[in-house]
């Protein structure tokens, strides 16, 4: 597989998903079906990845005690609405300690 | 418009703007480790950050590498999931009242963060400059950091030595958990979405399962009645 090709079409499209916004017409946001399909797109995009970053390696299932451990920690951290920095390390330090010992 | 006396002053809209701005772009050498261990140059991955500059994105573009899947699998979840830009850009749009290239520029800008920061302010006038801060913000330092992480993951070797594994689903889920607070219909398409993902991991190719998730959808059509 040709990278240069994934990166090439996602900035391209990325940008252009980004400019497209500019000029639809406000009106299309003011109907609910369309508005809220928008908006639940990257919830159910989101759950998925959490999922499948956090409990599968390619076509296999790939429980690792460290990796949900740190996903664990940082689920709590979540829950207690911390800064997102705040996730991020806790999670990175509480799987890169349970390796380390 | 109402007085000035009732809005947050200039000076704090900025510093609350850069704020946001750091701790996010801090994040992205996270990302540049990531996109270096499934496998992009360091060149690539920071023209990533540079010009597709929306981070959910990139993660999940990199992540199905990572996992095994197609160029089109990568593409489609990352063009998905910024699709939300969209709909910022379509809110921002009389906010900002941008034209020519003051609106190229805008479009580069228009994530999350910067949305977020713009929408809440209380005048025009603050969300402009919380627009224009956030994502000054956030695009330095998201780019800087991501060429560290990207030039680092070289020099430090195996990624998950530093629990890197577990920061990409944690940083997903701090993603999603403000989107959850919305309501009922929320909470479901989100567990439809994690149970028909963690359903289809051994059945399909890498990358089909998050795609597949958005068939959690149906449920918010069958839904849409009920009042959110």
């Amino acid at each position: 597989m040709n990278l240069w090709w994934l990166v090439i079409g996602t900035v391209v499209g990325c940008y252009l998903l980004k400019l497209a916004g500019y000029f639809v017409p406000a009106q299309v946001l003011h109907h609910p079906r369309i508005r809220r399909l928008v908006e639940l797109v990257p919830v159910a995009l989101l759950a998925a990845l959490v999922v499948v970053e956090g409990a599968a390696n390619g076509r296999h299932y790939d429980l690792d005690g460290a990796r949900l451990a740190g996903f664990a920690a940082a689920a709590v951290a979540v829950w207690r609405r911390a800064p997102f920095l705040v996730v991020v390390i806790l999670a990175a330090v509480t799987a890169a300690g349970l390796r380390a010992v | 418009m109402t007085s000035a006396a009732q809005h947050a002053p200039r000076r704090a809209v900025i510093r609350d703007s850069l704020g946001v701005g750091i701790a996010v772009g801090a994040y992205g050498a996270a990302f540049g480790l990531a996109s270096v261990a499934a496998g992009l140059s360091v060149l690539q991955t920071c023209l990533l950050s540079l010009f597709a500059f929306t981070g959910g994105t990139q993660f999940a573009v990199v992540g199905v590498v990572a996992g095994g899947g197609t160029l089109a699998a990568a593409l489609s979840s990352g063009l998905l999931l910024g699709a939300r830009n969209t709909l910022y850009a379509m809110r921002l749009a009389p906010l900002l009242q941008v034209r020519g290239v003051r609106r190229m520029a805008a479009a580069l800008g228009t994530i999350d963060e910067s949305t977020a920061m713009a929408v809440s302010q209380t005048s025009v006038a603050n969300s402009r400059t919380a627009f224009w801060w956030t994502f000054g913000g956030v695009f330095t330092f998201w780019n800087l950091s991501t060429l560290i992480g990207a030039a680092g993951a070289t020099v430090l070797g195996d990624p998950t030595r530093f629990g890197l594994d577990a920061v990409i689903p944690a940083a997903f889920l701090a993603l999603l958990a403000p989107r959850l607070r919305g309501g009922a219909l929320e909470q479901g398409v989100a567990l439809g979405a994690a149970v028909i993902a963690l359903a289809l991991i051994p059945l399909t190719p890498p990358g089909v399962p998050v795609l597949a998730s958005c068939g959690a959808l149906l449920l918010a059509a069958r839904l849409r009645e009920t009042p959110a």
